[in-house]
């Protein structure tokens, strides 16, 4: 293991395993994934429904629940000098793991904050016992950092519904940063804002994370967030990790077709020329595609695709793709550095 | 009467609270614009949450009542009540299209069976091999068949073809306008084009205007002809699409612009929050009272403030 790394994942099958009458049923949502996050990172996680992707966090978070089980491979990080997989951890080692060292921000902040209580119950029931802090402190400690998200201290007498959807937003981000963790998963943490507040709410995270210097797997479906926030981006495809790389290189030379649709079908202010639409539909993970996944609706398309599963294979100055005919993607677009005048 | 659809200086205000602390939410104020039938168009009203572009709609489609101001369907008052038929051959002329596609259909009932009976109702069908022509043609015109979709539950399309096939629902009464509300932000990414390109395509082809709801400017951008900019139920910038949104005047609309993550850059990291325009924006809206809509010269009209 790299030592600038605080997660590796190696090789990593997650299925949904159903057992009917005698019959089993598998759902390979995560297949054979194999990829690592550096410290001070954020790493972006894209791909649409059915994916594979929240599959893929619930296992990194540690918050697996029967039917889905790890198959093989495993998931290490690397907090302080210590190595930890949280699969062979005990509840109560677990329990001491989330929040302090590895935390999440969860999608749909109105349904996370138990509308029954107000903030400051919140923050005692998530930080009270990692941070180890009694009264006084603790407070000045809360306090302290809400200002830091520029909230006022006054939010933690208000109940949940008493806050607008970008404070509410803010105040999850509070809860899962005021441990300091070294790692956190957020799972689209902007997808029910308003753009105005979308931006404000993004800029904050990622000062809060550059300030920390810890890692972040953000997960969403919105290529324009991982254009602004991710330093690099792991495309998922049908449980498979299609294509990996820093944000600019995947934006300008992408090397899988799945990859190349996605950002050239974003429509861009000042630019009216006609975007493709991708046919077919997303596979269903309980009966895939035999080869490559993505082949039935692939451009590019060959006899070997449709028996042959691609590896992920590095094409480039840490760029990996999964496709056997990288070398012939072409950008669909052209790329915001050379644009073409129509 | 060239007016395909008149909004004429519309209102709506909802009251609030009970008998002893009685208030009232203005959720559309003074909203005014109308449609030409001559020349069908893609009209984008866009706002963030709370601006009143889901009431807007709501007025327009007869789900609710004004409180001031009138809003005329082919020189018509719009029927709100009751299933008469006035307000029938009213729906067969307006149609929606809602957000969410797995919403919309109740998941337990076949996907053709409300386009069956949309036909039924509006067209006056009964004959069984009529009825499937007429759903036939309206999948046709949104790229899917009868066969593919026949039979089958919501859960058995993908979110594009399920939402194509809400369209599709709405097309099988011909009729002149459609009102998509925000109709691609649950659809996966993979697949929001084709629906985008679809409106687009009915636009051109099908001759059918087209109501298209949204906060996405990037897509407003790409498809629309004109556009009306919300904010807190007022009307701050309304005009040619391209105009407007190429260099907006109003700051609530230069916000929405600036707030657009660009994906031009990407990997620079540009993330500065516009905190004056917000400022600014806030400011107009404690003035908002005594304010105007004043056109300019190249078409548009933008929000002026005494």
């Amino acid at each position: 293991m790299n030592k600038d790394d605080a997660l590796e994942v190696t090789s990593l099958k997650a299925y949904y395993l159903m057992n009917f009458f005698g019959i089993t049923r598998e759902v390979r949502a995560v297949d054979d994934i194999t990829m690592s996050v550096r410290r001070n990172e954020i790493y972006g996680i894209a791909g649409e429904s059915s994916s594979g992707k929240t599959t893929f966090i619930k296992v990194l978070a540690a918050a697996m629940r029967p039917p889905l089980q790890i198959v093989s491979g495993k998931v290490e990080y690397r907090f302080g000098g210590r190595t930890i997989s949280p699969q062979s951890m005990r509840d109560d080692d677990l329990a001491e793991l989330h929040w302090k060292h590895l935390s999440y921000i969860m999608q749909g902040s109105m349904s996370v904050l138990n509308p029954v209580r107000r903030i400051q119950q919140s923050f005692v029931d998530f930080a009270k016992r990692p941070l180890g802090l009694g009264g006084k402190a603790f407070q000045d400690r809360i306090e302290e950092h809400l200002v830091d998200l520029q909230l006022s201290p006054k939010v933690l007498r208000a109940y949940p519904h008493e806050l607008s959807g970008g404070m509410r937003q803010r105040v999850t981000i509070g809860l899962a940063t005021v441990c300091q963790p070294e790692f956190i998963i957020a799972d689209e943490p902007t997808t029910a804002l308003d753009v105005v507040v979308q931006k404000d709410v993004l800029s904050l995270l990622r000062t809060v994370q550059r300030r920390m210097g810890s890692s972040i797997v953000l997960v969403t479906h919105d290529m324009s967030v991982h254009a602004n926030m991710a330093d690099r981006i792991g495309i998922m495809y049908a449980g498979r990790l299609v294509e990996e790389g820093p944000t600019r290189t995947l934006f300008t030379v992408p090397k899988h077709p799945y990859t190349a649709h996605l950002v050239a079908s974003l429509p861009r202010i000042g630019d009216t020329a006609r975007r493709p639409a991708l046919e077919g539909r997303p596979p269903s993970l309980a009966d895939p595609p035999s080869g490559c996944r993505f082949h039935p609706r692939c451009p590019l398309a060959i006899d070997k695709c449709k028996t042959d599963v691609p590896p992920l294979v590095t094409v480039g100055e840490g760029h990996r793709s999964a496709c056997w005919r990288a070398a012939d993607v072409k950008p669909l677009m052209a790329s915001a550095a050379n644009p073409v005048t129509a | 009467m060239t007016d395909l659809l008149h909004v004429d200086h519309v209102s709506k205000r909802y009251a609030q609270g009970g008998v002893l602390s009685r208030d009232h939410v203005d959720a559309v104020i003074d909203a005014d614009f109308s449609l030409n039938r001559k020349a069908p168009e893609i009209f984008t009203i866009i706002g963030e949450s709370g601006s009143g572009k889901t009431t807007l709609a709501r007025m327009i489609l007869g789900l609710e009542t004004p409180t001031s101001g009138r809003i005329l369907f082919e020189g018509a008052p719009v029927p709100t009540t009751g299933t008469g038929r006035q307000r029938r051959a009213f729906m067969a002329k307006v149609q929606p299209v809602f957000q969410n596609p797995f919403e919309a259909f109740n998941p337990l009932k076949r996907v053709d069976r409300y386009l069956s009976s949309t036909a039924r109702s509006f067209l006056g069908l009964t004959k069984p091999s009529d009825i499937d022509a007429a759903m036939d043609a309206a999948l046709h015109k949104v790229g899917l068949t009868l066969a593919e979709v026949g039979g089958r539950y919501p859960h058995e399309l993908s979110g594009g073809q399920l939402q194509r096939a809400a369209i599709a629902r709405a097309l099988v009464c011909n009729p002149s306008l459609l009102i998509a509300d925000e109709p691609v932000s649950m659809v996966d990414a993979s697949l929001r084009m084709s629906i985008v390109n679809l409106l687009k395509a009915l636009r051109d082809d099908a001759g059918v205007t087209v109501i298209y709801i949204t906060h996405d400017l990037a897509t407003a951008y790409y498809i629309s002809d004109r556009i009306l900019i919300m904010q807190k139920g007022r009307v701050v910038e309304t005009g040619p699409a391209r105009v407007v949104l190429d260099a907006p005047l109003h700051p609530y609309a230069r916000l929405l612009k600036a707030s657009v993550l660009s994906t031009a850059d990407a990997g620079a990291g540009r993330l500065e929050p516009s905190s004056a325009l917000i400022a600014e924006c806030d400011g107009l809206l404690q003035r908002a009272d005594g304010s105007r809509l004043v056109a300019q010269a190249d078409g548009r009209q933008v929000r002026v403030y005494g």
